[in-house]
């Protein structure tokens, strides 16, 4: 028995995820004592709604990095779903369920663009969706003239809100869309990675796109799906900005790529694929939204926000190699 | 086409064929469409003061992409280099030994961030895209703390010709590329450095096994790639007259896209200096002439974009 839960310890302690998790309850532990607003439920709520659009777009990244893709595309994806979506409620209306239907089609239609110049042209990913960002956002800005958009209607601008109650600060709080949005998104794409064949497919492409052609896995298909899928989340979560901000700018999510670049990789998901899991994801966006609030409660200057979330990144990403180096060492 | 081009004596690479095709095709449009203006020795000049400031980060760029790497802080290093010599300069200006001080702060500074992303790569063992993003995302940070986000200006004379001055017409920035563009160009082709650069690119393992220190040729690579953004934070300060945080940062994804354009292979290995500066020329020839014509700058863009996977697509086509 002693030795199961040995083994089982020592399986934990190798996984990148556990360090994680220790540095994430150590801040919370720190953050809870040092500023009482911390815990509040209100405060949560708070940290969730801004932390939505990140953590939609990483579950979309996530699963182009497991293919052992990249796309650096998808605020530009975003924009013109976000741009087409406002456009037909501001002068049809519609509901909810018509505007993520809009965005997602409009993101999946880029996304499938993305999917066919990477796989017909064989050129890492990284540098066909450079040309799509630009390419993307240059035509957005162009024919929108980088006009602003506003003046939402009401059913759009109140949202869905589920079970709400006051707050300690009196302000509203409940499920609202955003959080709703994030949840089911998290949820989705748990359930597709660890659940369906086509999520053991893409693991397979992403570890040997060589092994898993060979044993019959339509490589093209796999690649239209990724990328339409991470089209598909950019077009939603970019109706979950509008909805917060209650606005469109063409340009508001420009730059926006690295930051959830960053937070997917906090997680653990390798570059090359077929390595990394959803919870590493969710722990990442977490530990960057949990550091954002909490040096605004401790009313640290934003200057020095940037820099924390640098170091963090940079402490991460060496702790994970060094432990991926470790581990080669005591395999071979 | 190809034909009349290998009877010219052409450079066999097809790559730099595509080029000067491009290159003449834009030529001839603009000629037709407004050659008085385009050919005009002011446009010239412009465009030629205009193009050193993304060259020199495309070189950056280059130099890590040979070896299979790539640099995201190239912008944030250019910044921290101009913010840390902007800051010493604007403690007494016209004293030419603060001058010197100012070059070697900035130098020493560039040199301090290439060996961190050397050392994260190379020894620590992180992937080139994920050190230089974090690398990227602390530098920026330090940038806007130290600066408190604030434009430093006032830069002495003696500075400021290195982004306004010219030589017998031709302007200061273009000389201080060829310069350092033939400089990279000698140290790729002609010493034992620039043949392990395209060794590890090609196969890092094979090399490792041949006895190269490979880290050590990493290390250096982050480091000569910093020196260039120093030199690119020089133009741009003397351009712009001022160093701010955030300059310049649509110059990043411009840069890897001027780099594959010449030639450069993102897996490593293979590309040429000629081919970036080529493709330099193609890019602003490309933004001028549109300019002139009236385009708008953000179709330029898309252009640029299009203009990319078009060319990878013609590789493709004939490979």
């Amino acid at each position: 028995m002693p030795d199961q839960i040995r083994s089982h310890w020592g399986a934990l302690v190798k996984r990148h995820e556990f360090y994680l998790a220790v540095l994430i309850g150590l801040i919370v532990i720190g953050l809870g004592m040092s500023s009482e607003d911390f815990f509040t439920l209100g405060n949560i709520f708070d940290m969730s709604v801004s932390s939505a659009i990140l953590g939609i777009m990483a579950c979309g990244l996530f699963v182009v990095l497991i293919a052992g893709g990249i796309d650096i595309s998808f605020p530009a994806t975003a924009a013109i779903a976000q741009y087409v979506m406002a456009t037909y409620v501001l002068s049809i209306g519609g509901n909810f369920v018509i505007a993520f239907l809009i965005a997602a089609v409009v993101g999946i239609v880029l996304g499938l663009i993305n999917a066919v110049l990477v796989y017909r042209l064989k050129v890492p990913a990284i540098i066909i969706t450079i040309s799509t960002l630009n390419l993307f956002f240059g035509l957005l800005i162009y024919f929108s003239n980088g006009e602003w958009l506003y003046g939402f209607p009401d059913w759009f601008m109140e949202g869905i809100e589920l079970f709400t109650f006051i707050g300690s600060d009196g302000y509203d709080y409940g499920l609202s869309l955003p959080i709703i949005t994030l949840v089911a998104v998290i949820l989705f794409t748990s359930f597709l990675m660890s659940k369906t064949r086509l999520g053991r497919q893409i693991y397979a492409m992403g570890g040997n796109a060589d092994a898993a052609s060979r044993i019959g896995i339509n490589l093209f298909g796999i690649h239209l799906f990724v990328y339409g899928y991470m089209g598909a989340l950019a077009g939603i979560a970019s109706v979950v900005q509008t909805q917060i901000t209650q606005s469109v700018a063409p340009n508001s999510l420009m730059g926006f790529e690295l930051t959830v670049l960053a937070a997917v990789v906090l997680g653990g998901t390798s570059m090359t694929g077929g390595k990394g899991t959803l919870m590493g994801v969710v722990l990442g966006v977490a530990l960057l939204a949990i550091m954002k609030n909490g040096l605004t409660l401790l009313s640290v200057p934003s200057y020095w926000h940037t820099v924390v979330t640098g170091l963090i990144i940079v402490f991460s990403i060496s702790m994970t190699a060094l432990n991926e180096k470790k581990q080669a060492l005591q395999g071979a | 086409m190809d034909q009349v081009l290998n009877a010219m004596k052409l450079p066999t690479d097809r790559n730099i064929r595509y080029l000067l095709v491009i290159l003449v095709g834009i030529f001839t449009i603009m000629a037709i469409a407004s050659g008085d203006t385009f050919f005009s020795l002011a446009n010239l000049q412009s465009m030629s003061s205009q193009m050193p400031l993304l060259g020199m980060l495309a070189l950056a760029m280059a130099v890590c992409m040979l070896t299979g790497g790539i640099n995201l802080s190239i912008i944030a290093t250019t910044n921290a280099c101009s913010l840390v010599m902007a800051s010493i300069l604007t403690i007494s200006p016209d004293n030419g030994m603060v001058l010197l001080l100012a070059l070697v702060a900035g130098l020493v500074t560039a040199i301090v961030i290439g060996l961190l992303n050397g050392a994260l790569i190379a020894y620590v063992g992180v992937s080139p895209i994920l050190a230089t993003l974090g690398m990227m995302t602390l530098i920026n940070g330090l940038n806007v703390l130290i600066s408190g986000g604030s434009v430093i200006s006032g830069f002495p004379e003696s500075l400021l010709v290195l982004g306004n001055g010219s030589f017998f017409g031709v302007p200061m920035p273009l000389f201080l590329f060829i310069f350092f563009a033939i400089g990279l160009w000698g140290l790729l082709e002609h010493t034992s450095l620039g043949r392990t650069i395209y060794l590890m690119g090609s196969n890092e393992k094979a090399t490792r096994f041949s006895g190269i220190n490979t880290q050590k040729a990493v290390l250096y690579v982050y480091v000569i790639s910093s020196i260039l953004c120093w030199v690119a934070a020089l133009i741009m300060m003397a351009k712009f007259n001022s160093a701010k945080a955030g300059y310049g940062e649509s110059y990043l994804l411009i840069a890897i896209l001027a780099s594959v354009l010449g030639g450069i292979n993102p897996d490593g290995g293979f590309g040429r200096i000629i081919g970036i500066g080529l493709a330099l020329i193609v890019l602003q020839t490309l933004e001028s002439g549109l300019n002139l014509l009236g385009v708008s700058s953000y179709l330029t863009m898309a252009l640029w974009g299009g203009i990319l996977i078009l060319f990878i697509a013609l590789q493709k086509r004939k490979a």
